[in-house]
């Protein structure tokens, strides 16, 4: 049982880094798809380019899928609802809105923009949290969807503007490009400024996920256990939200991750949180990092990730809905 | 006479502040190993004296004390220790196991970080077997029928091992048979020790189980006391506000709700009396 449990800890932690490492030789250097081995012992460029380009992209991509895909796996408990995702609450949206904002009146310095993206993803999800406190109808998780989806769609409806008011030949692209996604501008810096937020959100996620599981019971029998409802939701949901955006704000829209890497894990580990939350974290890691391989080596120059992100997002999706063996719990 | 487990003094609680209180100066003491049924029709604010008695909702005035001690001077996790609940059914989205599930009952003795260790396991398993359903432990929660669920949320509250616990009525939805079955439970449970409340606006499952009788309506408490004391025609049809009867059948109280469909005339409908 013990040696069991080691064993997959292990595979947990090593199959992330070893498509880590084997991604690193994967790109359009110095031909497409496998670089030699020779080239990153002898060729500096060759060097510069997996150090400097590759390295910090790829642990981007990876904390970018482990993030969305553990946001989504506890938003989905919290929520009491396996089809929550975690930009649902305004924070998609948000981002979207402030990255434009910043595009359009301030700068295209990456930091600057991301901050804006990060900033209005938050204010999102604040909106959305005090719109929902204040409906007078219907329970707290359908308060929070409704007000989730209303707060989204005025956030669509301001980035509409921005993009209408923006410069066709110069901001427009630039806009358009920063919401379908993708991780070609990541650098290190890029990279030390997510890491601090992720690591503590994601560390704080797993310490506390065997209480997740008592909190996707009602308020009463998870009062009536000890649980200090109210706090550890409000704890886990901003370690979640805080995660969701510096990733975001990086990367910009990158659907689908954090809705179907948790129902996968679900899958292969079990509903209990204990278990499916380590699973999530690898496999959203190892699915970021393949989806960026693909963004980056498909065709000449850069697909959009969000764009592969959903497109292999939604056909699993699909696949897993129509299987037999699915059951819905309701 | 040993102390009272439960002091009620005076309690009062509105969900609206210039509206009627749902419990209105409500007094009462519960002994330990016993059950209580807390009696009244849809409306009369049980499962809100229930959620008081959890502190999940605070009184406006009164106090309860648990064991001699202001029930506000509990820590949550003490608190935990000490009273469960059997809510009256319970919505879960996802497929845990009942193994799975009944083992969160475990949380009052883990520290926030803790993950239940091979020993909360083991009392998970035991809890189920209590309740007769240990073959069901590896079945996902939303697999299960009414009457198995029922089982399983007792099992998850047993696992906790709480002195006393509240059931909120947990015999309402079951057909008899497993209506029976819950009662033996909590018969059991008393005799081991365990100090029971439980809501029911069915006065026949309070008068098979019940020790004492808190008979509510609108808010208040109209009487309470011993089965002999406070189960009869009179009371009950003062609680209910509707004609009942209370018969003898082998020993046991029956319940006869003599108002029939159409009222006044309704004899004159009656072939038999035509």
């Amino acid at each position: 049982m013990k040696n069991n449990k080691n064993l997959t800890a292990f595979v947990l932690v090593v199959t992330p880094l070893i498509v880590l490492g084997i991604s690193l030789f994967i790109g359009r250097y110095p031909k497409p798809l496998l670089m030699p081995l020779s080239v990153l012992l002898h060729d500096q460029l060759g060097q510069n380019l997996v150090y400097n380009l590759r390295l910090p992209r790829l642990i981007t991509s990876a904390l970018l899928g482990m993030s969305l895909a553990t946001a989504g796996g506890v938003m989905q408990m919290l929520f009491r609802n396996p089809l929550v995702e975690p930009g649902f609450l305004g924070v998609t949206q948000g981002a979207g809105f402030g990255a434009a904002l910043s595009i359009l009146f301030l700068t295209t310095a990456p930091l600057v923009v991301e901050l804006s993206a990060a900033g209005f993803a938050i204010i999102g999800l604040l909106l959305s949290y005090f719109i929902a406190r204040r409906i007078r109808f219907g329970g707290w998780v359908l308060r929070l969807v409704l007000s989730g989806i209303a707060v989204s769609a005025i956030f669509s409806a301001g980035l509409g503007i921005l993009k209408y008011m923006a410069d066709p030949t110069s901001q427009l692209p630039e806009i358009v490009f920063w919401l379908l996604g993708g991780l070609w501008s990541v650098t290190w810096t890029d990279l030390w400024y997510i890491l601090p937020v992720v690591v503590i959100g994601l560390v704080i996620i797993y310490l506390m996920r065997w209480r997740l599981n008592l909190l996707s019971l009602s308020d009463e029998t998870a009062f009536s256990l000890g649980v200090a409802v109210g706090r550890e939701r409000t704890l886990l949901l901003a370690a979640s939200v805080a995660i969701t955006a510096v990733v975001v704000s990086v990367a910009g829209i990158v659907g689908w991750i954090g809705l179907i890497i948790p129902h996968i894990a679900r899958r292969i580990a079990g509903a209990n949180a204990a278990s499916f939350i380590p699973v999530s974290m690898s496999l959203g890691a190892v699915f970021g990092i393949i989806c960026d391989d693909l963004a980056r080596v498909l065709t000449t120059g850069e697909v959009p990730l969000g764009i592969i992100t959903s497109l292999i997002g939604a056909v699993i999706f699909l696949i897993m809905m129509t299987s037999r063996s699915m059951r819905i719990a309701r | 006479m040993k102390p009272a487990v439960i002091q009620v003094n005076d309690l009062s609680f509105s969900y609206n502040p210039v509206g009627n209180a749902a419990v209105h100066q409500v007094s009462f003491e519960i002994l330990p190993q016993t059950v209580t049924a807390i009696l009244g029709p849809n409306g009369a604010g049980k499962t809100t004296l229930l959620h008081l008695l959890l502190r999940l909702k605070t009184p406006l005035t009164g106090s309860i004390h648990l064991q001699g001690r202001p029930l506000n001077h509990y820590s949550r996790h003490e608190l935990s220790q000490n009273i469960g609940l059997v809510p009256q059914t319970e919505y879960i989205p996802f497929e845990y196991t009942a193994l799975e599930y009944v083992t969160l009952g475990r949380a009052p003795y883990l520290g926030p970080l803790e993950i239940p260790a091979e020993k909360d396991t083991e009392i998970a398993r035991q809890s189920l077997k209590e309740v007769g359903v240990s073959h069901l432990e590896n079945r996902p929660i939303p697999a299960l029928s009414g009457g198995e669920l029922q089982l399983v949320l007792l099992a998850r509250s047993l696992c906790q091992q709480p002195r006393v616990l509240l059931l909120d009525e947990p015999t309402s939805h079951l057909d008899l048979a497993n209506r029976n079955i819950t009662l033996q439970i909590m018969d059991r449970l008393r005799r081991a020790g365990t100090t029971l409340v439980f809501s029911t606006h069915d006065p026949e499952a309070a008068a098979l189980i019940a020790d004492k009788l808190v008979l509510m309506r609108a808010g208040q408490v109209l009487e309470t006391g011993s089965l002999e004391e406070v189960f009869t025609t009179e009371t009950l049809s003062r609680t209910y506000g509707t004609r009942v009867e209370v018969l003898q059948v082998d020993g046991l109280r029956v319940v006869k709700s003599i108002e029939r469909l159409g009222g006044e005339q309704n004899g004159q409908n009656n072939p038999a009396e035509r």
